[in-house]
């Protein structure tokens, strides 16, 4: 699983690419192959104020939604426009053309929260080893 | 790999889409040991099987399949059921998983020691080959003739070697099989089955795909459609009870809702804005609630939203405009003739209505 140096990560699965006082936002590589083939993105509007460690939108497999956190405040400058229409691009290239939103930041603070690549692989490992024992499921058939 | 009443399922192998695609146009390999099974037999069995459930059990000949209900005494469900006449005393009866126990006791405990109830679960693994090619795939490993076993009919023989029953059930919309054989012989029959399947482009699929499968063609699924506190008649399984049986549990209080009419119906929805409704969410007319989902999805199939949920009777009307409340936004969406899939003999897909088709 590919989790590229150069971005920051978050322990929610998003991860963060810095440009000056934009964050450019998308989900990692792992969060995509949890969720499953993506069918739907719901993502904020140009000039809308995302708040840290917020919903600032959602993606959904057939089988679920999941929310997504803002890993950083600011104002939303720019949605990726294509992912409503193909969503799937999430899975295909989560860290390039599967973008989410271009934030500019209020608080360039926020960042200290992130993780490395290296701690967010090493974080993912944990959360495998959690997952297996995972005593989930209410599906009943 | 979740876990589930005590199983340990895969949800997916290579991705819901893909397996739910190879199921409509090919074929797809499910495990699905996690299925109960409980035995009647006896003097009184097919007397227990009638008392207890909404269908007719004396209709099934020795070698039939049924789908079925088993009933409370309000007419709520206690489980839906897939029920094979092995003997002319012998019922074998496939039940939900997180049931099995519940069922049991329930059979158990109306029989009053007139028939024999076993839970006989460990002795079963169950896979589900299913889609256009599966009788192709499934003849390679089996002497049964299977052009001759027709839908809901189940004949026991061997494949690759491996007794099975084998019966022409499914719960995906699509033609196919479910081979019930000893648990310690289902890994040889699943790699039998993968192996011979290699070339019709059989694929390995999970319950992901499963719950896409049976909600394109508007199956049922227990926790989700059906509750011990939802009828057959709320739940568009009328055509499952047959008030022509002497009796049955739960017969008299369907018979007063069938004269008054249910409050609530089961409605399939088509989403007309952007989003996927999923189970609990809110369903609105002109704001205000009546009802709520139950199941959605975006199909595969048709690369639709969809959705089943009850909603109040006055409202279940094919081609009302409701909307559906996606977590706080609302979406438009319109009652649409169930199911959303419907196979056709050719093998292409469609969407139209169908009168009475068994869900299996």
């Amino acid at each position: 699983m590919e989790f590229p140096e150069g971005l920051k990560y978050s322990k929610e699965h998003e991860w963060v690419l810095v440009e000056d006082r934009v964050a450019i936002i998308g989900i990692t590589e792992y969060a995509q192959q949890e969720l499953g083939d993506i069918v739907y993105v719901e993502l904020p509007e140009v000039g809308e104020k995302i708040v840290k460690d917020d919903a600032f939108g959602a993606v959904e497999s057939v089988k679920a939604v999941s929310d997504i956190y803002a890993p950083v405040s600011g104002t939303v400058v720019e949605v990726n426009d294509t992912l409503p229409d193909s969503p799937e691009t999430i899975n295909d290239d989560p860290y390039g053309d599967g973008w989410m939103i271009k934030v500019e930041m209020s608080d360039r603070d926020d960042l200290k929260d992130l993780i490395s690549a290296e701690e967010y692989a090493e974080y993912v490992e944990q959360q495998k080893g959690e997952g297996d024992e995972e005593e989930g499921g209410e599906e009943e058939e | 790999m979740v876990g589930f009443a005590g199983w340990e399922m895969p949800v997916q192998y290579r991705g819901v889409i893909e397996e739910h695609l190879a199921v409509r146009n090919q074929a797809g390999l499910f495990d699905v040991s996690h299925m109960g099974e409980v035995e009647v037999s006896g003097a009184g069995a097919l007397h227990l099987c009638q008392m207890l459930t909404a269908n007719d059990v004396s209709r099934l000949r020795i070698g039939q399949a049924q789908y079925n209900l088993l009933l409370n005494e309000n007419g709520g469900t206690v489980d839906d059921i897939v029920v094979y006449r092995l003997e002319t005393d012998r019922f074998l009866i496939c039940v939900n998983a997180a049931n099995t126990d519940k069922d049991f006791q329930w059979i158990r405990e109306k029989s009053q020691g007139k028939a024999d109830v076993q839970d006989t679960s460990s002795r079963y693994a169950q896979l589900a080959l299913q889609g256009p090619l599966a009788e192709k795939v499934l003849q390679r490993l089996t002497s049964l003739s299977l052009a001759g076993i027709k839908p809901f009919h189940f004949s026991f023989g061997e494949v690759s070697g491996i007794r099975c029953l084998a019966a022409r059930t499914g719960y995906t919309g699509e033609d196919g099989f479910e081979l019930y054989c000893e648990p310690d012989r289902s890994e040889a029959l699943w790699n039998s089955l993968m192996h011979a399947g290699s070339d019709a482009g059989l694929q390995a699929a999970g319950l992901g795909a499963r719950d896409t499968l049976r909600l394109e063609k508007a199956f049922p699924l227990y926790g989700h459609e059906l509750d011990d506190t939802t009828t057959p008649i709320e739940a568009g399984l009328e055509w499952v009870t047959k008030f022509s049986k002497d009796s049955f549990l739960g017969r008299e209080a369907l018979l007063k809702q069938k004269q008054e009419g249910a409050q609530r119906r089961l409605v399939g929805l088509e989403l007309t804005e952007p989003g996927i409704a999923r189970s609990d969410y809110p369903i609105l007319k002109r704001g205000q609630p009546i009802g709520r989902v139950t199941s959605g999805t975006r199909s595969p199939t048709l690369g639709k939203s969809i959705a089943l949920g009850y909603v109040g009777a006055q409202e279940a009307g094919v081609g009302n405009e409701v909307e559906v409340e996606i977590r706080g936004r609302r979406a438009g969406a319109r009652i649409v003739p169930l199911p959303f899939y419907r196979r056709e003999p050719t093998g292409k897909t469609s969407c139209h209505k169908e009168e009475s088709d068994g869900v299996s």
